[in-house]
């Protein structure tokens, strides 16, 4: 159907475990978001100007955290894709033998 | 404000400017096959592509809007800052690894991998186009807005500029050299972005902030003087107009423009219309933007300043409730003899409310809520379904690769809006906001430490737009070029014609980004780009996420939810409040309706539209099978 890769990357046998582990991941991250978006929203904002932290308030490290819990989540997410990928990638010429 | 380049700002925008048309001409040589002009053949590192998303991504809206919106109405901003990062994880978990292994060159490649549909590609290829056509416009407009401090330019000078430099990136070498600008790039704003946050930390917070100044060394911060009405009248003064809240006063000759409060007290005002800008023809707006009280802290100790601050302290002194900052907004009003005149006032706000959203994006009524949640879906999952975003996947030799380079695009991206929320209260505390134009806060807050860091901020973020035009012009042209002349006309094109095709493409969309940069003047730029998120999210999102994970996903679905997705959110927009009283010169309340922001309807009724259509249309899979 000519809609195939710029380039061809081989088979990727870890892609059933990687689609499943992102679409969790990504869930466990909505809910996050979807926290800092409705306690906005159901307490009018007042709730984010309470100082939680160091002086600065919970708009601010509730933002903040959502951009370096981005980050870890995407650290783990790749460790975990890779050891799957290594994983099954020893174990591919026992399948061929 | 009527800020002249340096020579050494336009030195070292002109060695940018060379040293990227020579990286265009030197990788000329390898965009001779579809593969390397429009994918890069592939082969670049994910390391690089990681920094080039990041170049790709951190547009004009990032740099220049989100800084000035956070600048002019405190923490508001940076609600984008926080929107567009979590966008990324989107694309990480869900989109990344099976567009890389879907999709060839363009978005309508991978929506169309499992049907070769001539629907699905028009439909992708028309998203794509209104899709970076939006991106466009702000993109433009803050070359607009930069090319005048920098190169003492008018506004249209510095799109055409843009344009044409674009144009020659893309015509020459498409996405091998696009990637390059856009490595450059990105990588130069992260290092000096961070140079600029430092200084401002190392500097601390004063109630006398250093501010600009002439070539005389004096400050050109505007502090506004209070008085009431009798107070001017006793000096000489003459009431000639009454506009509302606003006074008009001729003082020794001079016209002046007073806000009254309800004690009917009177503070100066900047002002410009009817020919005059501040009482004078020809005369100037100053800079804005102060701390008039810092908690915690004398009148004698705040004026001497903090000191150096943590990065943390920064921000609890500027969060204090007892702390006062000064905040500009804009009025319009007409004379006496009916002439229309903007008004910028002053008005102060606590610690508290600086820190916290509600100045923009407020939440008191249901329709405000709306449209809150509305702009932070769009932002969440906008960004996955940007397509010249999506591209990028191509550019690596694997959906490993595609991961990696989107991490490294997850820590670079993530770290630069972090630094957004530093420069805007930066620009905000310092006296570096254009009243005109927050568009120019971060330049200018660079300028407060000298032109050096003036000259090469400028530089890059003109460099920011370059990157990202670039590929949204790479995005476009392969859309017109692939997806609409060869695959949907079937026009079967050669390597070589396809290349030709996409260059030309690349002319014509490059033209048209001009013409819509000139006409959009002086509008937020990242409130502009809120909407190509709307649009992305709406058209194209639902059509990645079903065809990734709902097996009963039709072709007509997919062509369905794109059409109903564009129709929606363009029709929200055009006839929503922003429009009315913006572009369309009228008022708010003539609107149709109340929601600004489409996501919250257009988002959800693209995903019911591609299930009910894929739902009455499954006869026609099977019997396709």
């Amino acid at each position: 159907m000519l809609h195939e890769p710029a380039r061809d990357s081989g088979p990727d046998h870890a892609s059933v475990y990687k689609t499943r582990l992102g679409l969790w991941m990504f869930l466990f991250y909505c809910l996050f978001y979807a926290g800092f978006v409705m306690i906005n929203v159901l307490t009018g904002g007042k709730a984010m100007q309470t100082i939680v932290l160091s002086g600065m308030n919970l708009a601010v490290v509730y933002g903040m955290g959502l951009i370096v819990l981005a980050l870890v989540m995407a650290l783990i997410y790749n460790h975990l894709c890779t050891a799957k990928e290594h994983e099954l990638e020893s174990k591919e010429p026992e399948v061929g033998q | 404000m009527n800020l002249h380049g340096t020579p050494l700002s336009i030195v070292i925008f002109a060695l940018f400017v060379v040293a990227v048309l020579c990286l265009s001409t030197f990788f000329a040589r390898k965009a001779k096959s579809a593969s390397g002009y429009y994918a890069a053949g592939g082969n670049i590192h994910w390391a690089v592509n990681g920094i080039s998303f990041a170049g790709d991504y951190l547009s004009a809206a990032s740099f220049l809007g989100i800084c000035g919106m956070i600048a002019t109405l405190g923490y508001d901003g940076f609600l984008y800052s926080v929107g567009y990062l979590a966008g990324w994880v989107v694309a990480l978990f869900v989109v990344a690894e099976p567009l890389k292994r879907m999709g060839k060159f363009t978005f309508a490649d991978a929506i169309d991998a499992k049907y070769n549909s001539r629907g699905i590609k028009l439909a992708a290829a028309i998203s794509t186009l209104v899709v970076s056509i939006c991106y466009l416009i702000p993109q433009m407009n803050g070359a607009g807005s930069l090319v005048e401090p920098l190169l003492g330019l008018p506004h249209w000078a510095g799109v055409v500029i843009v344009g044409g430099i674009v144009i020659a990136i893309v015509a020459t070498a498409g996405m091998a050299s696009t990637t390059y600008v856009q490595f450059l790039k990105g990588g130069l704003l992260l290092v000096f972005s961070t140079i600029l946050v430092v200084s401002l930390l190392v500097r601390g917070i004063s109630t006398d902030p250093s501010s600009l100044t002439d070539p005389s060394g004096k400050k050109l911060l505007f502090v506004p003087q209070h008085t009431t009405e009798a107070g001017l009248l006793a000096q000489g003064g003459q009431l000639v107009h009454t506009s509302g809240d606003y006074q008009k006063f001729v003082l020794a000759g001079e016209p002046s423009w007073w806000k009254r409060d309800a004690a009917g007290n009177l503070a100066q005002t900047q002002w410009t219309g009817g020919g005059h800008t501040n009482g004078k023809v020809g005369g100037l707006l100053y800079p804005v933007g102060r701390v008039q009280a810092i908690g915690g802290m004398s009148e004698e100790q705040a004026a001497k300043g903090t000191g150096t601050l943590s990065p943390f302290s920064f921000l609890a002194h500027l969060t204090n409730a007892d702390t006062k900052i000064e905040q500009w907004a804009t009025a319009k009003v007409t004379d006496e003899a009916g002439k229309k005149i903007t008004i910028y006032y002053a008005k102060t706000v606590t610690g508290t409310d600086e820190m916290k959203p509600g100045v923009k994006f407020k939440v008191d009524t249901l329709w405000n809520k709306l449209n809150f949640v509305s702009l932070m879906m769009a932002l969440f999952f906008g960004t996955a379904a940007l397509p010249h975003i999506l591209i990028r996947y191509y550019t690596v030799s694997s959906p490993a690769a595609a991961r990696k380079s989107t991490i490294v695009a997850i820590a670079a991206i993530g770290f630069f809006y972090v630094l957004t929320l530093y420069m805007g209260l930066g620009a905000a505390t310092n006296g570096t906001i254009n009243p005109a134009d927050s568009n120019m806060s971060a330049p200018l807050l660079a300028m407060s430490f000298g032109k050096v860091l003036f000259a090469l901020i400028s530089a890059i973020a003109f460099a920011t737009v370059l990157g990202t035009v670039a590929g949204l012009i790479v995005a476009a042209s392969g859309a017109v070029a692939h997806d609409l002349m060869d695959r949907y006309a079937g026009m079967n094109l050669t390597d070589t014609a396809k290349v030709r095709a996409g260059k030309v493409a690349a002319i014509v969309v490059g033209i048209i980004a001009i013409i819509l940069g000139i006409l959009f003047k002086g509008v937020n730029v990242s409130f502009l780009v809120g909407w190509a998120f709307a649009v992305a999210a709406s058209a194209n999102l639902p059509a990645i996420l079903m065809l990734l994970f709902w097996k009963k996903t039709t072709a007509a679905g997919i062509v369905a939810s794109i059409t109903v997705g564009i129709i929606a959110a363009l029709g929200i927009i055009l006839t929503g409040p922003e429009m009315f009283a913006g572009p369309y010169g009228k008022t708010a309340a003539d609107a149709w309706h109340k929601l600004g922001q489409p996501g919250i309807i257009s988002i959800p009724l693209s995903f019911l539209t591609l299930v009910i259509v894929s739902l009455a249309t499954q006869k026609k899979r099977e019997i396709a099978r």
